[in-house]
């Protein structure tokens, strides 16, 4: 289960694209690509290394509570994919 | 995930600002001779793009943040400046994933390599055994191919691809090239074979049958993403779930080409005036080629099924390739060649014998004749264009 909680960073190798549907992500490590389906998506990811949490990314970024669930999935395959990773200190 | 105003697939077919990636043939020239070739390769073209001018290409690539290139040829490595220009594109943070048969991949060449994350490596094979591989490839090519793979792996690049354009001849070789790839530590990509550059004159006896493409789908299927496809058989997906992958006609949309003379296709298997879209060298360059062209304009337009609209497999297929139904004498709004519910079949029985699109350029080598081994004999007739018609070459059963 993603830690919403936990504070969390895009990964160093990973180029971000922004586009009008969301973004396109590139990580040049594992040569994958991944899409950011939605505006408010790419605002949440951008913001993480400057949010304490994932969760208060997400919440300046503008997503409702309701909405919080999917939004920790899409961070969650965004992490199984290693677009981003944990950072140590929040 | 909510707030997505249309599906992905949607957002691409209206095309996007800048390509995903992009194919780039840096030179024309090759040392084989590869009866498939889909550029024709053979001999450089004189008016290549100079060293400054694919610096100048990348700059704007930069710029347009595309994520990397697929350089291919021709054989790109023959280039002089081919390793100046993939340090200056991954100092630049475009990443490059190179085609090669491996005549350059010596050990040293191979430590270099496995150095760097910005540089994948793509070796093309189309035989998991010399005989089926050298009768497309040439002589000597498998030998060329592995020598290189273990050149790699011996130098610890890890995940390197191993490429293979699936024929008649190799389907039943999947699990072999699979075996081939776990071998080196590679992953193993397999696209399709387009009746393209030479690849029009061997289609009709070297793409697979109705049989090998059910075995090729299923087999597809049991590997997932473990195999990569390039996307090239959404077509299958007609026979029921989409393979991994977009799943869409990319050209001139999120992908295209650029070929060594600078002229911007829709797609690399579309080498043909009707797909040129402008050249680099133009004022405004790639990026406005890009974004303004007429035909790339043209093909973001939501585009008509035509006779497939009807089909209840329209929706997983999207009608199949375009430079497939194109090289063949199709109509671009009918059914794919390859159709898997047997109406590109029908459909090709209607084209006049003769009457398909030839490819506007040729860089084949005139001299040196290509050895192929194929089923069957050409059909010979006083029409016929194909430079393998009527001369001496191994073609005879085997």
């Amino acid at each position: 289960m993603f830690d919403l909680d936990a504070a969390w960073q895009v990964s160093p190798q990973v180029s971000i694209r922004p586009e009008r549907f969301g973004a396109l992500l590139y990580h040049f490590g594992t040569r994958r690509l991944s899409f950011l389906k939605s505006p408010m998506l790419l605002s949440a990811v951008g913001s993480l290394a400057e949010q304490p949490t994932a969760r208060e990314a997400c919440l300046a970024a503008g997503v409702p509570e309701a909405d919080m669930n999917a939004y920790r999935s899409a961070l969650a395959t965004l992490a199984a994919a290693q677009m981003i990773c944990e950072r140590s200190s929040p | 995930m909510t707030a997505a105003p249309l599906p992905l697939v949607e957002q691409f077919q209206y095309g996007l600002d800048a390509p995903i990636c992009l194919t780039w043939e840096l030179t024309y020239a090759c040392n084989l001779s590869c009866v498939h070739c889909l550029s024709s390769s053979g001999r450089r073209d004189p008016r290549e793009l100079s060293t400054a001018e694919c610096k100048a290409v990348i700059d704007e690539l930069e710029r347009m943040q595309v994520f990397y290139v697929n350089i291919g040829g021709g054989e790109p490595t023959v280039r002089p400046d081919f390793w100046e220009l993939v340090d200056y594109a991954t100092a630049h943070r475009v990443g490059v994933k190179f085609s090669t048969n491996g005549v350059k991949i010596t050990p040293e060449v191979a430590r270099r390599l496995s150095g760097s994350d910005y540089v994948d490596v793509q070796i093309s094979l189309d035989g998991a055994t010399a005989e089926v591989n050298d009768a497309v490839r040439g002589s000597g090519s498998y030998d060329t191919a592995l020598r290189a793979m273990a050149n790699l792996a011996e130098a610890g690049f890890v995940g390197f691809k191993i490429s293979v354009v699936m024929t008649r001849h190799n389907v039943e070789q999947l699990d072999a090239f699979k075996a081939i790839a776990d071998r080196f530590g590679a992953q193993l990509r397999i696209t399709r074979l387009r009746p393209s550059g030479r690849g029009a004159d061997v289609w009709d006896e070297l793409h697979p049958t109705a049989a090998q493409q059910r075995l090729l789908y299923d087999w597809l299927v049991g590997h997932g993403e473990n195999v990569l496809t390039g996307d090239s058989f959404f077509h299958l997906a007609a026979f029921g779930d989409s393979l991994p992958g977009l799943n869409l006609c990319g050209a001139g949309r999120v992908v295209c080409l650029i070929d060594p003379v600078g002229d911007v296709y829709a797609c690399p298997f579309a080498i043909h005036e009707t797909f040129l879209a402008g050249n680099v060298r133009s004022p405004g360059g790639f990026t406005t080629v890009w974004r303004e062209s007429e035909l790339f304009t043209d093909l973001r337009r939501p585009q008509s099924g035509g006779a497939c609209t009807s089909c209840s497999a329209f929706d997983a297929c999207r009608g199949g390739c375009m430079a497939a139904k194109f090289f063949t004498g199709l109509p671009l709004d009918g059914p794919d060649p390859e159709c898997v519910k047997g109406h590109g079949e029908s459909a090709l029985a209607a084209v006049d014998s003769g009457s398909a699109p030839r490819p506007s350029l040729d860089h084949s080598h005139r001299s040196r004749p290509v050895p192929i081994t194929l089923g069957r004999r050409a059909p010979v007739s006083a029409c016929n264009e194909n430079p393998l018609a009527g001369i001496g070459l191994s073609i005879g059963p085997r």
